[in-house]
């Protein structure tokens, strides 16, 4: 279980955070999202203890990180921005001090060793200096890190940052397979992410959570929500087809791309377009080479809420 | 005590696992055996102790032990490390006192490794072996008032290099608190009473006493005491600016 009680942090005259609160229960893997500069970090090193805050309290597990810092980061697996390590020591060393300093030993330690090297794949690597591995092998050594002593409570700080794709699909698939049970935080700034792994999102901009919402509401959110897209061979009359869609009853309004030879239609409030335009479609006999309903685009919706003029919903 | 042993552990690895270690050692032996005879004059004075070579130890350890000590807080700040360590299941004295207990042991090292001279001069005469046990144990205790001083400058500077200048500059002052080169800074403006505690502390002062063979309780609790408030010092500096 992780509390934060109206976190505020200031650096001098400008506020890096601004009273934010949250909790987060066991099995939920929330997201952290916000443009750079929004106090992401910051609110993460406040809540594993690095960062002491201007004001508010942060608990992890009903320890005071505060008062009892050492009982709330027990309880923690920590990957700070950037998975800092000592870079002239070995991965296998590191990760046995990592442990020891958990309180790990004997035949414990070499069995969480051997759970975590095998799960993020650095078995090759166990005996190189850390500071000549690719960026990938460092971020997978601050994970190990993170997760050896098998901590109630998991914050990463973009866990995925600087993998290639496959190894973003692994780390991810390890996030979900150690969810259950655990409560786990991680930051990014890759939509993608959100909606593969979290149960949860918050978008935080300029210090303050602008959303708390699960990644499937947040997509209706989108304005392109429940449009359909209809895109065409060149040899189309994009205008023609366009008036022909604005022309439904259910059509709010449409937007064309030239581009890629597309229309869209957006929906009226509550009305399903995806039949009707594709009857129309059939009907008109316009050379369609692709008819999609949209989902809603996370990027569009992170925009919006982050860029907007007031703050929409809050915590 | 685990965790200080564990976290003391690594950061003495981390000495040999870079050249540090072993030039800091090959230079700290090369430089005492080169003062000893040729500035010391060790043979020409016809005397079977080691006073020549223990009176460069406070000008020696002036730039050995900033060299040492500057890296102690400054690289984790830089590299980000801190942010690590200090979100283990560790409080910031244990830290602390880790790191210098690391130091302290790697400089306890170096000067074991002089013991040839010891050797020598109990081959070439017959010197009285409690003086210089005495001026071991002071010289440490110097080194260890150096170090700590290092400790709390490396912790206020991200920048090794700045760590080490303030560092020097600072053990100077200290060393020489006692002589009209820092004293005169002083006496324009200080009532003598102060005056008289500033030259009270004295690094070369209280080393001296003790290298002579007296052991007194106030010297060394004169040198556990600047080690104790510097390492304080340490903590409360690290508390404030780690995270900038």
């Amino acid at each position: 279980m992780i509390r934060a009680d109206g976190l505020v942090k200031t650096f001098g005259s400008r506020t890096a955070v601004d009273g934010i609160s949250f909790a987060v229960a066991p099995g939920e893997v929330l997201g952290f999202l916000g443009p750079n500069g929004a106090g992401k970090t910051t609110t993460m090193r406040m809540l594993a203890g690095f960062v002491p805050p201007t004001a508010g309290r942060a608990e992890i597990c009903g320890h005071d990180i505060g008062e009892a810092p050492v009982a709330a980061k027990q309880k923690l697996g920590y990957l700070p921005e950037g998975a800092p390590s000592y870079g002239e020591m070995t991965p296998g060393d590191f990760l046995a001090f990592i442990g020891r300093i958990r309180g790990l030993s004997g035949a414990n330690l070499s069995r969480r060793l051997a759970d975590v090297t095998g799960r993020l794949q650095l078995g090759d690597v166990l005996h190189q200096p850390i500071e000549t591995l690719s960026k990938g092998f460092r971020r997978r050594v601050g994970l190990a890190q993170a997760i050896l002593h098998d901590p109630p409570v998991l914050i990463l700080d973009e866990p995925t940052d600087g993998l290639d794709p496959n190894q973003k699909h692994e780390v991810r698939e390890l996030i979900q397979a150690m969810a259950p049970g655990k409560v786990i935080v991680i930051s990014t700034h890759i939509l993608e992410e959100v909606d593969a792994v979290c149960t949860r999102a918050i978008i935080i901009a300029n210090g303050r959570i602008v959303a708390d919402e699960q990644p499937a509401t947040l997509i209706h959110r989108s304005r392109f929500h429940g449009a359909v897209t209809v895109r065409l061979t060149r040899s189309a009359d994009l205008p023609a087809v366009a008036a022909d869609l604005a022309a439904l009853a259910g059509v709010r309004t449409v937007e064309t791309d030239p581009h890629e030879f597309a229309v869209t239609a957006f929906p009226r409030e509550g009305e399903r377009l995806l039949t009707t335009v594709s009857s129309l479609a059939t009907e008109r006999r316009w050379p369609v080479e692709d008819l999609r309903l949209e989902a809603g685009r996370l990027d569009e919706v992170f925009r919006a809420i982050t860029t907007g003029p007031a703050p929409a919903g809050g915590a | 005590m685990g965790v200080i042993r564990t976290i003391a552990g690594r950061e003495l690895q981390s000495y040999f696992a870079t050249p540090l270690a072993y030039v800091f050692i090959v230079i700290f032996l090369a430089l005492t055996g080169l003062f000893t005879f040729y500035l010391g004059g060790f043979y020409e004075r016809g005397q079977a102790d080691l006073s020549p070579f223990f009176n460069f130890h406070p000008w020696l350890y002036l730039f050995l032990v900033p060299a040492i000590a500057m890296r102690l807080w400054a690289e984790e700040r830089k590299s980000g490390s801190v942010e690590l360590l200090m979100t283990l299941p560790v409080t910031l004295w244990q830290a602390v006192v880790a790191k210098f207990l690391a130091a302290w042991l790697f400089i306890a090292v170096a000067l074991v490794l002089t013991f040839p001279i010891w050797i020598t001069v109990n081959y070439l005469g017959d010197p009285d072996n409690g003086v210089i046990v005495a001026a071991y144990i002071g010289s440490l205790l110097m080194a260890d008032g150096f170090l700590a001083i290092g400790s709390c400058i490396s912790a206020a500077n991200r920048n090794q290099v700045v760590a080490f200048i303030i560092t020097v500059v600072i053990c100077f002052v200290f060393m020489l608190a006692g002589f009209p080169l820092v004293l005169d800074l002083f006496s324009a403006w200080l009532p003598g009473a102060l005056l008289d505690a500033v030259a009270s502390l004295s690094f070369l002062t209280h080393f001296t006493a003790i290298s002579k063979g007296v052991l007194d309780v106030r010297d060394v609790l004169y040198f556990l005491l600047v080690i104790g408030v510097w390492l304080v010092a340490t903590t409360i500096v690290l508390d404030l600016r780690k995270a900038d």
